[in-house]
This record gives structure tokens, sequence and C-alpha cells, in this order.
């Protein structure tokens, strides 16, 4: 669906979808099931293409398809049909005795017909992952994949159609007249990867129809690097969790380093070796890196570098190839605060580094600014460690490497602040989908006839002992002790 | 801002630029961390506890002033669930305090991880002004026990109460972090320019989109207890006189019918209608008497605005001929009689609007199939209720409706469940509270995954090749011996 998506059109796909959710289709464990193997054998049987899609958009290295987008996209699917009967099963919870006898529990039921808008830099995991999500909770969906990354937005509507069923699964292909005419619809809930900017378009959408949201934003996660570290562990580590993550254009990928003044040294040399171990003495040239992904974000990039007070502070690094849309892993030291590299999501291969006199002092400074997607921490001081994880506010942190949280099923991964709302994988991606509704179940006995008018002082001290479990006065009461005379039934 | 003991808003000053201030210095105090500890927070919790204790009459007396609240829902519905919640939230406290340990995998090894739940840092509470009482302090609590700062808006229709929360409350809580603002549209506005980690709104529809507006702006979490329609379908396999009893004191007893989760409209067969109507106009009689404008046990409606706008739904010209018991109105005292109607048309604005009064329409189909699908043509309601003994029944309205919450065979107490998630669905809102469902609400539950600097994976570092690509599939898969080769250093450079 390219031309010719308008608001006439998306109102059509959503009834069609609240129609075929009405009819109870979705609801049904089997149902559910179905849709995710067949979207793990989609997984399966499509690698090569999704990988070749990816390396499309993105020349994305084929062990980061691999690792960063399949694998976890499987995985995704792989959990949520092991835990979905666990899920989906009502949660029995205690009662009072001002209700006895009762029984209550916690029904997690769809929320109906959902909207999933992906992002292009991980655009089959980020478009999967929440789909997933979306359908093991039994909703009906309609996924609109980021324009940006055309090879994969393509083979997502080519194949879904294929594996999923299609009176409840849409794939929407478009750009901002197709999301802007999907975004008037009345969805039970949408779910956003991106961009803070659009986030907030994508919530005053939502405000007409009090639709509630998920917001998988960004932000300048930060990575601070003590003295007291293997040092040779922790280049590896910020290097592949940066460049080796589709180039640094990565949500949660480090986007600048803070290390104290005499470290500086030691951490920059530790890095220029490691650069140079994993991509060569000419990283332009190599085929571990993903490209820029268009040129719009190539000359912003560029810009990046150009400006003045910045340019001087490249200590390693700053190659560019405009015509393959490549800039090489480059390295800044002691940039100036009000730099726009310093101000702005890099979202790309750049790494400032500001150093200080004190360690703990930069957790004030990060955390007056907009609360990042992640945060990380390279130390053996567990002092340290404990202050850092205590102050400093973030989506999620990692001590002593960079992005694997994103992998751990049973952490929730979302922001916080500007870096978003909400949270999924493994049961979070269930209960983002779902409402949890309550429910309290009695039957006709256990009557009190105290708290029916007309009200007397005498029901009220009944009703007081029952609920402060005080049953002194309750008791006087029952056996008319003076000055708790009357009857108790009006 | 002097001595922050109350910000009177009324009348000039409250604007956006004292509202910056107001918010900027309870981020100072969030900032210096005082909230964070477990004995403040508990000092918080016990102060308000120690205040519904010490001023249960002062309450009791603005509740009646607002509302002309019976004493008995003043207790039932406010007092003792505003404690309830103190106490509650300071027994389970520290357990909900506590990071929550979560498996990690072989990927990670070796690592340990866990979820932190931090407060999100300086909160807004709007609350409403049908229990006015509660629905402040309720959210309040919640925002204090996760270690947030708050500001309080309490509604302006119920002044004395609101008065209450200004003049007392600062007395028994840290005022460095705890703001109470009075006001209406003008200072709810200029709270609502401000930058807050978290809102959280009780009221109505309309304005709660007001509200998610203003905090797109900045990205603002919400949490949004609104209203709705709440249906109750009664079917004919039940106790009838228990049944009556129950809907009635969930209606007219619960601030006589001013109250989210009330009954809004009865469902019901055509066959089963009469007896039905029967029940309740003698338990009717029996709770209010004969003249029920004159009992002491229901609340008058809350202003001259509610009042015209619940007369004008039942003298439309549609309507006024279905009334079978009630309609009685006293404006001077703003007082009007429960009212019973039946078979009023559905497209009259009374089977449209939330009531929120004394009026109780009841509809009739010829199958409870035909109820639930009723149900299921409006809005998602607050709670939805049924009463019945059949047990299909009861499971296909579980299944088949949707509603923020329900209750079987009674009316409204799932709200004194603190184990029970209080919120709406679609129209009726978003979020969730009670209990720990309060300290969730008001917290990020950060993730934090921690690993030493042993488990080194060369296999995950470039230059990538065919051969580190098998070691990591394994390790993907779950294969302890890839693990081994990982960690052994395979390949070797």
């Amino acid at each position: 669906m390219g031309k010719g998506f308008d608001g006439a059109r998306a109102a059509e796909v959503v009834a069609e979808l609240r129609e075929t959710f009405r009819s109870g289709r979705t609801r049904s464990l089997r149902w559910r099931a179905a849709q995710l193997k067949a979207l793990a054998r989609m997984i399966d049987e499509n690698e090569a293409d999704i990988a070749a899609a990816l390396y499309h958009d993105l020349a994305k290295p084929p062990t980061e398809s691999l690792l960063h987008e399949i694998s976890l996209a499987k995985e995704a699917c792989l959990f949520a049909l092991k835990k979905l009967k666990r899920w989906m099963k009502p949660q029995k919870v205690p009662t009072s005795i001002t209700t006895f006898p009762s029984s209550a529990k916690i029904v997690p039921e769809p929320f109906g017909v959902v909207l999933v808008i992906s992002a292009w830099n991980f655009p089959f995991l980020l478009s999967m992952d929440p789909v997933i999500g979306a359908i093991a909770a039994g909703n009906t969906v309609v996924l609109k994949p980021s324009e940006v990354a055309t090879a994969t937005s393509s083979f997502i509507a080519k194949n879904l159609p294929h594996y999923l069923d299609n009176s409840c699964i849409r794939v929407v292909e478009g750009s901002i007249p197709e999301a802007s005419a999907l975004l008037e619809q009345k969805w039970d809930k949408i779910f956003y990867t991106g961009s803070a900017r659009v986030g907030r378009i994508v919530m005053a959408a939502a405000v007409k129809h009090l639709t509630p949201l998920v917001l998988e934003l960004g932000g300048k996660c930060p990575v601070l690097v003590d003295s007291n570290v293997d040092i040779k562990v922790v280049a590896k580590r910020i290097v592949v969790g940066k460049w080796g993550c589709n180039s640094g254009q990565a949500c949660i990928a480090p986007d600048y380093i803070i290390t104290t003044k005499a470290f500086a040294p030691k951490l920059v040399d530790a890095l220029k070796i490691t650069l140079e171990k994993f991509y060569g003495k000419d990283p332009l040239g190599s085929k571990d890196l993903s490209r820029i992904v268009n040129s719009s974000h190539f000359t912003r990039l560029k810009n990046l570098l150009d400006e003045e007070k910045v340019s001087g502070t490249i200590v390693l690094g700053g190659q560019e190839d405009e015509k393959h849309l490549k800039i090489a892993p480059t390295l800044l030291l002691d940039v100036p605060s009000d730099a726009s590299i310093m101000k702005e999501e890099i979202f790309g291969p750049l790494m400032p580094i500001i150093t200080v006199d004190d360690l703990e002092h930069s957790f004030d400074v990060i955390n007056s600014k907009p609360k990042p997607l992640a945060a990380y921490l390279f130390t053996k001081d567990h002092k340290l460690e404990k202050k850092f994880v205590k102050t400093v506010s973030a989506g999620g942190m990692l001590i002593n490497d960079a992005i694997l949280q994103f992998t751990n099923l049973h952490l929730p991964f979302g922001g916080v602040g500007e870096s978003g709302m909400g949270s999924y994988h493994g049961r979070f991606s269930f209960d983002a989908f779902s409402h949890k509704k309550a429910v309290l179940s009695r039957g006709f006995s256990g009557e009190i006839p105290m708290r029916y008018p007309p009200y007397t002082p005498l029901k009220q001290k009944v009703l007081r002992g029952l609920i402060t479990g005080n049953v002194l006065p309750l008791l006087l009461a029952l056996v008319g002790w003076p000055g708790h005379r009357k009857s108790l039934v009006a | 801002m002097g001595s922050g003991r109350e910000e009177r808003g009324t009348g000039a000053g409250f604007d956006g630029a004292m509202a910056a201030e107001l918010v900027a210095g309870l981020r100072r105090s969030f900032a210096s961390g005082r909230t964070r500890g477990h004995e403040w927070r508990a000092a918080q919790l016990k102060g308000i506890a120690r205040m519904i204790d010490e001023k249960e009459s002062a309450i009791m007396a603005a509740l009646h002033e607002d509302l002309a609240k019976p004493q008995m829902e003043s207790y039932l519905h406010e007092i003792s669930l505003a404690k309830a919640a103190c106490t509650f939230a300071l027994k389970e406290m520290k357990r909900w305090m506590k990071p929550e340990k979560v498996p990690t995998s072989l990927t990670t090894f070796p690592s340990s991880a866990e979820i932190i739940s931090e407060p999100l840092g300086v909160v807004l509470v709007i609350s409403a002004w049908n229990y006015p009482f509660l629905l402040s302090i309720e959210p309040v609590i919640g925002a204090l026990v996760a270690g947030n700062a708050v500001v309080l808006k309490p509604s302006e229709v119920a002044p004395a109460t609101s008065c209450f929360f200004a003049k007392v409350l600062p007395e028994y809580i840290d005022n460095s972090c705890v703001k109470i603002v009075e006001g209406s549209i003008p200072e709810t506005t200029a709270l609502l320019e401000q930058k807050w980690d978290k809102i959280f709104y009780t009221g109505n529809g309309k304005v709660g989109r007001i509200v998610m507006a203003a905090a797109a702006k900045h990205l603002t979490p919400v949490a949004l207890e609104l209203g709705g329609k709440c249906p109750v379908l009664v079917d004919s396999s039940v106790d009838v006189k228990v049944a009556a009893r129950r809907i009635a004191v969930g209606k007219w007893g619960c601030n006589n019918g001013q109250a989210c989760i009330a009954p809004d409209y009865i469902l019901t067969t055509k066959s089963f209608a009469p007896t039905l109507v029967d029940a309740m106009k003698r338990t009717l009689e029996k709770f209010y008497g004969k003249d029920p404008l004159e009992s002491a046990d229901l609340s008058r409606i809350v202003n001259s605005d509610h009042f015209k706008r619940l007369t004008g739904l039942i003298d439309d010209e549609n309507v006024s001929g279905t009334i079978v018991h009630g309609g009685q109105r006293d404006e001077q005292h703003l007082k009007i009689a429960p009212t019973l109607l039946l078979d009023v048309p559905h497209d009259s604005s009374l089977m449209n609007e939330e009531i929120f009064g004394p009026f109780l329409p009841i509809v009739t189909f010829d199958k409870v199939e035909d109820c639930i699908d009723f149900i299921n043509s409006k809005s998602k309601p607050l709670a939805a209720y049924l009463f019945t003994k059949d047990r299909k029944i009861e499971d296909q309205f579980v299944k088949s409706v949707s509603a923020g919450g329900m209750l079987i065979n009674d009316v409204a107490l799932h709200l004194a469940n603190p184990h029970l998630p209080f919120g709406g669905v679609g129209e009726s809102g978003i979020g969730a509270y009670h209990g720990k469902f309060s300290f969730d609400v008001f917290s990020h539950k950060k993730a934090v995954l921690s690993r030493g600097f042993g488990g080194e994976a060369p296999a995950r570092y470039p230059p990538y090749t065919p051969q580190k690509q098998t070691i990591l599939r394994g390790l993907i898969n779950g294969s302890i011996i890839a693990l081994l080769l990982a960690i052994l250093g395979f390949p070797r450079d």
C-alpha cells in the first residue's frame, strides 16, 4: 500500500481489524501460538533474505544482523511460546474479610486493535519484537515499518502475510502521509519506536482517543569509565557496543564517555588500539561496519564534526566517504559542553570523551540532563557501582559492558523521561499489550446488614470493628452492652 | 514561595511563573535525595495516618459541607480506605522497595540482573470532587511511598475538603516535598504547563484529554482515572432481595450515584424486569423511607450545575414517561430522590452520557446475550457488574466484556481490595493504582545488568569471521559447549 493510503483507507483497515477482534479469533492460546510459530518459521526460512535486506538498508554486517536482529526476534518468539500459557492465566489474589466470602483475580485481556510503528536502525527486530508482544497478548495489529529502511519494509510487507493471519495482522508501508492517516484512527494501544520529536506527535495524536502508549525513544547514553578497570576488556566492550552496533546508530549505543583527566590518555590509547584491531588501519574499507543510513543523517553527523569548536578535538578518525555514506570511528577529547555534539543524541560513529576530576561528580551532571535510555559504568569498585545505580536515573543500566541488557528477556526494556514510557521484552511485552482486569466474585451469602441504610451509630461501630479488626466494640454491640443497645438490623 | 504551608490559588497570583518556581523548589528537594530513604517515606505515611486519626471529625465535617455526605459513607468510603492505604503501604513498603532479582542468560554469563524501583521525581496529582478526601490522599500516598515529591491539586468543587488539605496536611508531612495548590482552571492550567515526571488525574474524559495533551509536550507519562457508564447485568437466577440491596447501596449509598464506579444503568431480561423493579422499589423505601428527600442517609447533588444537568436528563420528554419510581427533587437543597426508569430509549442522553447521579435506568432485552452485546457496543466502562448464580453466564461475562474491573454479585467493593489494580481501559482511563499498584504507578522500573571483567567471549568482537559466527550461533541456541568455546577464547586470534 503506497499511494492512496489515506484516512478513509486507514479507517477501513481499523474497522476490519476491529470486526475480527470482536469475533474472538485472537483470544485462544492456539491462535496466538500458531502465529508465533509461523513467525519463527518465517525467520528461519528467510534468514538469508533478512540479512540481505539489512545489508541493503544499512550495510549491516551479517554477524550483527544475526546477533542483534535475527536471533533476538527468533528468541522473542520462542520465549513467548514457552511462557504464553502462564502469562495468559488469571492471577489469583488475596481477598479481605470485608468481602468474605469472595474470590479475586486479575485477568489479562488484549486491548483490541493496536498500532506498531517501527524504526529504521534495527528495522527487522524493532518491527517484529513489538508485534510478537501484541500477538502474544491476543490483539490484532497494524505494523508500520520504517520507510527509511526500504528493503526491510518491503521484505516484511511481502512475507508477513504469507505466514501470519491476514485478518488480524496487517502491514502498512509508507512515510509521513500514511503514518498520519494511521494516527488519526482510534487505536487501543500505540507502540512507537523512534525519536522524541515524533514521540510527541504520536502522543498528541493518541490524546484524541485516550489511547495508551509505549514510546521507546532515545537519548545520550553516557559511559562512565573509572580507572579501576581491566582496560583492555573495557576498550573492547565499549567499541563493540558502539561501532559494533550499527556503527553507533542504536538507541542504547554509548553516546559519550566520561572519565577522569588522569585516566583519559590510557583510555584513549586503549580505544585506539582496539579500533585498529577491529577495523584495520583503514576503517572506511572495513566490511564490519554499517554505513550511515542515508545522506541526510550523513550530513547531520558531518555537521556535528565540522562545528568550529569541535573539529580540533578529534584525536582519532574523522575520515568520511560521502559516496558510500561511511564515516570512520571517531574519537574526540574534551569537547566543549555547549557544542551540538554534546547536546543532541549523536546516533553515529562519533564518540566524544569528556574528562572530569572526580567521576562521582559526573553523576550530578548526568542527572541534570534528560534521562537516557541506558547508562553504563565500568569499574571494579563496588561502592562506586552502588552509588551509580542508586543515583543515576536511566531506562536501564549495565555495569562493565554495553548494550547486553537488551538481550535479557527477564529485564524490562524501556525509557524514562525523555527516553520514553512503558517497556517491553519477554513478559513485559505481553503486559504492554494487555489490560489487567480486576475481577472480584461473590455469592449471595456473606450479607453484612450493617452496610445498608438507614445508617445508625451502631452499624458504623460494627463496621469499624470489622474493618479495623478491632473486635471488642463489635462484640459489645452484639451482646447489647450498655451504650451499644440498638439492634443490628434496621 | 513563603513557608509553603498553603499555596492559595484563588484570585490573582498562581500563574505559570509561580508554578515553575514551585516545581523548581520540589526538584531541588528531590535532587537532595531526601525522599529516597525508607525512613522518610514511612514518616510521611505515618503522618498521614495520624492526620486521619486525629482529624476524623474535621474530615467528616468537610465532606458533609461539600456533599452532605452521610457520616457512614465518609467513614466507609473515604476515611477507612485512606487509612487502610497508609497501613498497607507501611507494612509492605520495604518489600516493594527491594530490588527484584531476575534470571540471567547464557549469553551474558557471568552476570547478575535485577529490576530496581526508583521514584519518577516530581509528580502532580489532580483530584476529583466526589470522593475529595480519598481521591486526593490515596494517589499522594502512592507517590510518597514510591519516593517522589508531590503537588496535590484538590478539586475546587469540594472547597471545604480542598481547604482542609491546604490547611491541615502541611502540619503532618514534609513541606519541602509535598505541596498543595488550591484553585480552579487557571491554577490547574499553570500547573499543567510545567514539566512533571508523572501526572495522576482523576476526573472526566474531557479534562483527561486536556491533561494528556499537556503531558505530551514533555513526554510525561500519565495515569487517568476516568469514568464511564458502569452497567449492571441482572440475570434471573439471583437472590433478588440480596441483589436489590447490593445494587441500591452501591448506587445511592455511594454519594447518591455520584461515583465513577456507581452502577449507571441496569440490563435485564424483559421477563425478569418486573420482579427486579419491585425488589428495588421495596429496598429503596426500606433504606430511605417514604420521603427520600428528607433522608439524612443520602448525599446531596454537589452543586447547581450538576443539579441542572441531572434534572435535564430526566425531564427530557422521551424519558420522563419512563420513570417508575422517584423523580422528586428539591432544588433549594440540591436534593434528588433515588429514581428508577424502565425501558428508556437507547438514544436518549440518559443512556449515552455518564449519569453520575441518582437515576438508574433499566433497559430490557430478550436474552442475556443481547445484554452483553449492548454493553460491548458502548465505550469500555470503569466497572461492570453482573448478578447471577449461573457459572456459565459469569464465565461468558468475564470473557467477553471489557472494563476496568468487574464484580460478580456485588457492587463497588473491588476498589477496597488492595491486591486488585484499580483503573480503567479505553475511555475509562489509563493506568491503575491501589496497594502495590500505587507504588508501581509512581515508579520507574530500572533494569540493571551487572558483569565483571571475566566471561570474555572473543567471538563477539570484529573482525567478524564465519568461525566466530558459528560459535555465537551455538551460544545463542543455548549450547554449553559453545559457551565454553567462547569463553576459552575460541577462535584463537
